[in-house]
């Protein structure tokens, strides 16, 4: 990006002036120079088309590690008002509604698990259904898709996946209310009935982790985290249902958009006011693919932990948060002094509610949410926590990855998957994957530097650093 | 048509850009969608051993192009089927096409999910050489 084109307001955060005569609101990328020097222009021409959407309150914003999308950028926050003729959007949540993170803490240390790291790596690749076509040992009958919608991680845990005291840790408690099962179309649903329970593939993951460094004392103590010890994290999505309703809506609310007498900058922007029964019917379908994804990583959570007790009996792995990055959600901020109830689409951003918030489970409460930036299978992972200055600057929300820095199609050319894997192994991280063109386009070099990422969140003000962790074990799809 | 390619990749920093060329729009949406499988398994590999029917109206060329490769996503997952042939004709604002491919087979190398065909840098336009059909899958 052309850092000549933007206006620095202080180290870590940066707008767009207007064009004279431009009509649109405020933009704010936040990231240090290095790195927004080498985000896509493209960046900019997304977030500032958000900038022009009906009824923005505040600023259109872009978090760390942001690239190119599709409609908003990847890392774009923004917040709508529906009193206000605010919209929802398709392009603003993305085809994989819901893909987060689920973070599991083991009671093991390094010590303990490395001797068994190769039978683990096996065991967990043998029971975590992954990769393009692969579906899971669930076959699901409509009636029972139909409750998952409803009660997402609610119910898998009913069903026996995992404890009720998982539930407390996920965001929403499980269970995403707002849903409609009724505006998802058959054959979304149809599509899902082999694919709970799987990882899927591209940037999805599934790592066993050490917590090679604490940053905060405080919170890793709250988080139950400490130098050494073994950690899981989950990275996927709502699967087919999700792919199926945005692929459903992004052509059906671009079509809205212009019936409503919305003018989009870019088509992939698709969306129709809020309280449009256009945007109704998306917003419910949107939550039910919520809780098809906490239901999804509830499943693999019990799944992994499953291989854990065969494979190291006797160990324990407790849900440290579930974290979701692609969504919309009604939320109250506070906007020049007077709370408001926004709609707050983060596309590959993290929320981040900082310490007392109200959503907060009890034992984070003094600390704020945990926030977790996945990186690359070759570097690591962090844990951060949401601060009172995030909720003040972006809506509670914070950087959900290390973003990449190249495109697959390059990545491709650099690098060959079986080699990448012997390196890596070199490394002591061992890697099992169904598709050696997913690990070449996965490949560290890839992506942005996360130690820079989680840096830069800090300093902006978003979330700050917790702790690091570097993975061991790495299954892709 | 002199092209030297059916479809090729364009770069697009977190996704996949396809560009597919063809003598009619409807040959071009077909190499679009040999592109787009492509990604998820190479096709020389694949044997097309069933056939799959896609029926659909749109009068918008560049949304009947993502909606074709996106009923062809769908019709594959809910089949657990990938595919490695496809042809596409159309009248109006009515399109009709097949594919062909197999049921993905244990122990085969996979390549990558692709999760849906977006609106961005979509295109489909009519050059001197012949048709022009493009846009970017989320994968």
């Amino acid at each position: 990006m052309d850092l000549s084109r933007l206006k620095q307001l202080d180290d870590y955060c940066y707008t767009v002036p207007r064009a004279p005569g431009e009509a649109r609101s405020e933009v704010l990328l936040y990231g240090s120079a290095p790195l927004l020097q080498t985000m896509d222009d493209m960046v900019l021409t997304q977030i500032t088309n958000v900038a022009k959407l009906p009824g923005l309150v505040g600023p259109a914003m872009t978090m760390p590690d942001a690239h190119w999308g599709y409609g908003f950028p990847i890392g774009g926050v923004a917040a709508f008002d529906p009193d206000l003729g605010g919209i929802i959007s398709a392009g603003g949540v993305g085809f994989d509604i819901s893909c987060g993170i689920r973070c599991l803490r083991s009671n093991l240390s390094l010590g303990d698990a490395a001797p068994h790291f190769p039978k683990l790596a096996d065991a967990l690749f043998q029971a975590i259904p992954a990769g393009v076509g692969e579906e899971g040992t669930l076959k699901l009958t409509t009636h029972e898709l139909d409750q998952i919608m409803s009660g997402g991680a609610e119910w898998a845990v009913h069903q026996g996946y995992g404890s009720e005291a998982d539930l407390g840790l996920i965001e929403e408690h499980g269970k995403m209310r707002g849903a409609m099962s009724a505006k998802v179309s058959e054959l979304a649903k149809r599509r899902q009935r082999g694919e709970m329970g799987t990882l899927g593939s591209g940037n999805h993951y599934l790592e066993v982790q050490v917590v090679e460094k604490i940053f905060d004392a405080q919170a890793a103590q709250a988080f139950g985290l400490h130098e050494g010890q073994i950690v899981v994290s989950i990275h996927c999505g709502s699967r087919g249902l999700g792919h199926q309703i945005g692929t459903d809506y992004l052509v059906s609310l671009a079509k809205a958009a212009g019936r409503l007498g919305i003018q989009l900058p870019d088509r992939e922007l698709a969306c129709a006011p809020i309280n449009s029964p256009e945007g109704q019917e998306y917003l419910g379908a949107m939550n039910a693919a919520i809780n098809v994804a906490l239901a999804n990583r509830q499943i693999l959570a019990h799944l992994t932990r499953a291989v854990f007790a065969e494979v190291m009996p006797g160990s324990h792995l407790a849900t440290l948060y579930d974290v979701s990055h692609n969504t919309c959600k009604l939320e109250q901020h506070p906007v020049e002094g007077r709370e408001r109830l926004l709609y707050v689409h983060r596309k590959g951003a993290t929320r981040a509610f900082g310490p007392n918030h109200p959503a907060l489970p009890p034992d984070y409460k003094a600390v704020g949410q945990p926030v977790i930036i996945g990186g690359s299978m070759g570097t690591g992972s962090y844990v951060l926590a949401g601060t009172a200055e995030g909720e003040r600057k972006a809506y509670s929300s914070a950087s959900h990855g290390a973003g990449r820095a190249m495109s697959r199609n390059a990545a491709l050319k650099r690098w060959h998957g079986r080699e990448l894997i012997e390196q890596l192994k070199g490394q002591g991280i061992l890697i099992r994957t169904k598709s050696l063109r997913g690990a070449a386009e996965e490949a560290p070099g890839a992506y942005k530097d996360v130690d820079l990422v989680a840096e830069a969140t800090e300093r902006a003000g978003l979330a700050r650093r917790v702790a690091f962790l570097r993975p061991k074990v790495c299954i892709k799809g | 048509m002199s092209s030297r390619y059916r479809y090729r990749y364009f770069d697009h920093e977190a996704d996949i850009g396809i560009e597919a060329l063809g003598k009619t729009v409807d040959e071009a949406f077909a190499n679009a969608a040999l592109g787009m499988f492509a990604i998820m398994a190479e096709p020389a590999t694949v044997i097309p051993e069933q056939e799959v029917a896609v029926e659909f109206e749109e009068a918008d060329i560049e949304l009947a192009l993502v909606t074709w490769l996106n009923r062809l996503l769908g019709q594959a997952r809910l089949r657990g089927l990938i595919f490695c042939a496809f042809e596409l004709e159309h009248e109006g604002d009515h399109w009709q096409g097949r594919a062909w491919g197999m049921p993905w087979r244990p122990g085969s190398e996979r390549g990558t999910e692709v999760k849906g065909a977006t609106l961005t840098m979509l295109k489909v336009e009519q050059g001197p050489k012949g048709w022009q059909a493009r846009c970017i899958v989320d994968v």
